[in-house]
C-alpha cells in the first residue's frame, strides 16, 4: 500500500477539522490533505448515499466566476458548448477544448445573471485559471474564489427532503437548476447537480461558513459523511467520466462519448478549439470509443487493464475500474476500438497476467435519479 | 506461535502446517475486501513474493509469502465471503496453509511484540 508521494506542505480545504473530528482517514489529493473515508468505511458510505444522503467536501475544486459584458459568447472560444443559450439560474456540463480537440478539463457552467459562474476541477484549477485569463478577452475579468470558499455535495434520494428544512425552495429545483439561497441566515450558492448520479445539491459558501453549513446538514438524521473513495465508486456506477483518467488531453468529446456537451449551434458555427477534429469525428466516427465494462465474476479491472479482443490482440485500455457496491460486482470504463464499441460485445481483460472474461456494457451501472423535474 | 512480516503478513505453526493470513491492522488499511484470489494447492512460494491477492473497493494488493513452502490449501471460505477477512483477519480469514515450510525463516520474523512497535512506529 504505497501513499502516493507528496511535495510540499498539503492545503486544507475549511472543512479540514470536521473531518477530523469525524475520525476520516486523510490522504494527500491534487495538493489537498483530503477524507478518502470515515470510520464507516467506502463499501458503507457508498450504499448510504444511495439510500439516503451523503455530505462531501469538494472545495478543493476550482470555483470562478465571470463577469462583463458578452461573457458567455467569450467562454465559447474556450469550450464547445452553447453556453449563450443558457438562461439565467441554469447550469450545464461543458469542456476546455485544445486546439487539436483534446480535453483541458471539465467543468460546469452556470448563468448568475450577472456573471457566470465556473465549478473546475482541483487538478486543474490553475491551469484552468490561467487558460481564462489568456483566452478571454480584456473586458471580460476572471475572478478566481481561491480556497477561501468552500464547496459542499449533498447527495442521495434523501437530498431533496434534508435541504428543504432549510431552503425550501430547493425541493422544486430542478436538475441543473442554480439559485442563490441561505442557510439559517448564511448566504449560499445551490445547484441541484453532483458526481453520483443521485439527486442532490452542490452548496457554494465562504470559506469561514462552510463549517457551520457543515453541521447544520451533518445534524439531520439521513445526512452521513462521505468521503474521495465512496465518491469515486459512485461516479464510477453512474458512468461519469474522472478527469485525467477517463478523459485528458489525448481524448476528444467525441471518443469519449460526451458529443452531447456540443450544441447544434456550435456544431454548425464549427467555432470551437479543435473543430475540425472534432467535427469529423462526429461524422465519421472516432477509432476509438469510452465503454462500460462488466467483467464475468468478482474480480476487478484496475485502471490501466489492457483491453483484448476475442482474437487476443490489444483492444484498448481500462481508464477507471473497480468494485460497485450498488450493483456488488466488478464495474469498469475505458476506451475500446470503435468496433468493439457495441453493448455486449466480448473482451478479454488482461489482470495479472490471466485474461477476465468481460462485456462492453451500457452505461450508467446504477440508475441516475436526477430530479428532472 | 505466531509471528508477523514487515508486510503485514502473520504466520503461524499449526502442527505441519503453517497457517498464513494479513493482520488485522492490514485488513483496517485496505477497508472493505471485496476480492481474494488464493493459491493452488501444489504451488510452491518463496518468501517475500507473491502467493494471493486481495482486493478492497479501493485498491489491489498482492499477498507475499511469510516464508517459504509449499501451498497445502487456499481459504475456500474467504473466496466465497471476502468480507471475512475484514471481519476475522487473524483467524477465520486466514488466506493459505503452507507444508514443508521453511522454519528457520519463521523464527527469524517478528514476534507479537515486535510487530506491534512495529506498526506503531510507522503509523
Amino acid at each position: 500500500m504505497a501513499d502516493p508521494a507528496s511535495e510540499g506542505p498539503l492545503k486544507r480545504t475549511p472543512l479540514h477539522a470536521f473531518h477530523i473530528a469525524r475520525g476520516a482517514r486523510m490522504v494527500p489529493f491534487a495538493g489537498y490533505d483530503m477524507p478518502v473515508q470515515y470510520p464507516a468505511g467506502i463499501l458503507k458510505e457508498h450504499l448510504h448515499t444511495r439510500a439516503a444522503a451523503g455530505l462531501f467536501d469538494v472545495s478543493h475544486m476550482g470555483q470562478v466566476r465571470l463577469h462583463g459584458p458578452g461573457a458567455a459568447a467569450a467562454l465559447e472560444r474556450l469550450v464547445p458548448s452553447d453556453v449563450q443559450a443558457l438562461a439565467p439560474g441554469r447550469q450545464r456540463y461543458s469542456l476546455f477544448l485544445s486546439d487539436t480537440g483534446g480535453i483541458l478539463d471539465d467543468l460546469m457552467v452556470a448563468n448568475m445573471g450577472d456573471h457566470l459562474f465556473l465549478v473546475v476541477n482541483a487538478s486543474c484549477k490553475e491551469a484552468d485559471v490561467a487558460h481564462l485569463r489568456a483566452g478571454l478577452p480584456k473586458g471580460i475579468a476572471v475572478e478566481y474564489l481561491g480556497d477561501d470558499r468552500g464547496l459542499l455535495a449533498l447527495q442521495g434520494p434523501a437530498a431533496a427532503a434534508v435541504l428543504a428544512r432549510f431552503v425550501p425552495e430547493a425541493a422544486a429545483m430542478p436538475f441543473m437548476a442554480v439559485a442563490a439561497a441561505d442557510i439559517r441566515g448564511v448566504p449560499v450558492q445551490i445547484s441541484r447537480s453532483g458526481y453520483t448520479g443521485e439527486d442532490g445539491y452542490e452548496i457554494s459558501v465562504e470559506g469561514r461558513f462552510a463549517d457551520e453549513i457543515a453541521l447544520i446538514l451533518q445534524g439531520e438524521p439521513e445526512v452521513e459523511p462521505i468521503g474521495l473513495g465512496a465518491r469515486d465508486s459512485l461516479r464510477l456506477e453512474a458512468g461519469l467520466c474522472l478527469y485525467g483518467h477517463d478523459i485528458d488531453t489525448t481524448t476528444t468529446p467525441i471518443e469519449a462519448g460526451l458529443a452531447w456537451t456540443i450544441q447544434k449551434r456550435r456544431r454548425e458555427a464549427r467555432d470551437f478549439p479543435g473543430a475540425a477534429t472534432i467535427l469529423d469525428q462526429l461524422a465519421n466516427g472516432p477509432a476509438r470509443r469510452r465503454v462500460g465494462l462488466r467483467p464475468e465474476g468478482r474480480q476487478p479491472a484496475r485502471e490501466g487493464t489492457a483491453v483484448l479482443d476475442a482474437a487476443g490482440a490489444a483492444a484498448g485500455t481500462v481508464t477507471s475500474g473497480g468494485f460497485g457496491p450498488t450493483v456488488n460486482g466488478p464495474v469498469a470504463m475505458g476506451y475500446v476500438r470503435a468496433d468493439l464499441a457495441a453493448t455486449g460485445t466480448e473482451v478479454s481483460l488482461e489482470v495479472r497476467g490471466k485474461g477476465l472474461p468481460a462485456k462492453v456494457a451500457a452505461m450508467p451501472f446504477a440508475p441516475h435519479r436526477y430530479h428532472r423535474g | 506461535m505466531i509471528r508477523y512480516t514487515k508486510d503485514h503478513e502473520w504466520v503461524r505453526i499449526d502442527g505441519d502446517l503453517a497457517v498464513c493470513g494479513i493482520t488485522d491492522h492490514a485488513q483496517g488499511q485496505l477497508g472493505d475486501v471485496v476480492f481474494v484470489e488464493v493459491p493452488e494447492p501444489g504451488r510452491k512460494v518463496e518468501q517475500g513474493k507473491d502467493a494471493a491477492v486481495v482486493e478492497s473497493v479501493k485498491a489491489a494488493s498482492e499477498v507475499y509469502a511469510p516464508i517459504a513452502g509449499t501451498v497445502a490449501e487456499g481459504n475456500a471460505a474467504i473466496v466465497d465471503d471476502p468480507s471475512l477477512v475484514n471481519r476475522d483477519a487473524a483467524g477465520e480469514g486466514w488466506f493459505f496453509k503452507l507444508r514443508d515450510f521453511d522454519r528457520a525463516q519463521f523464527d527469524a520474523l517478528m514476534d507479537e511484540a515486535a510487530y506491534r512497535a512495529y506498526v506503531a512506529e510507522t503509523a
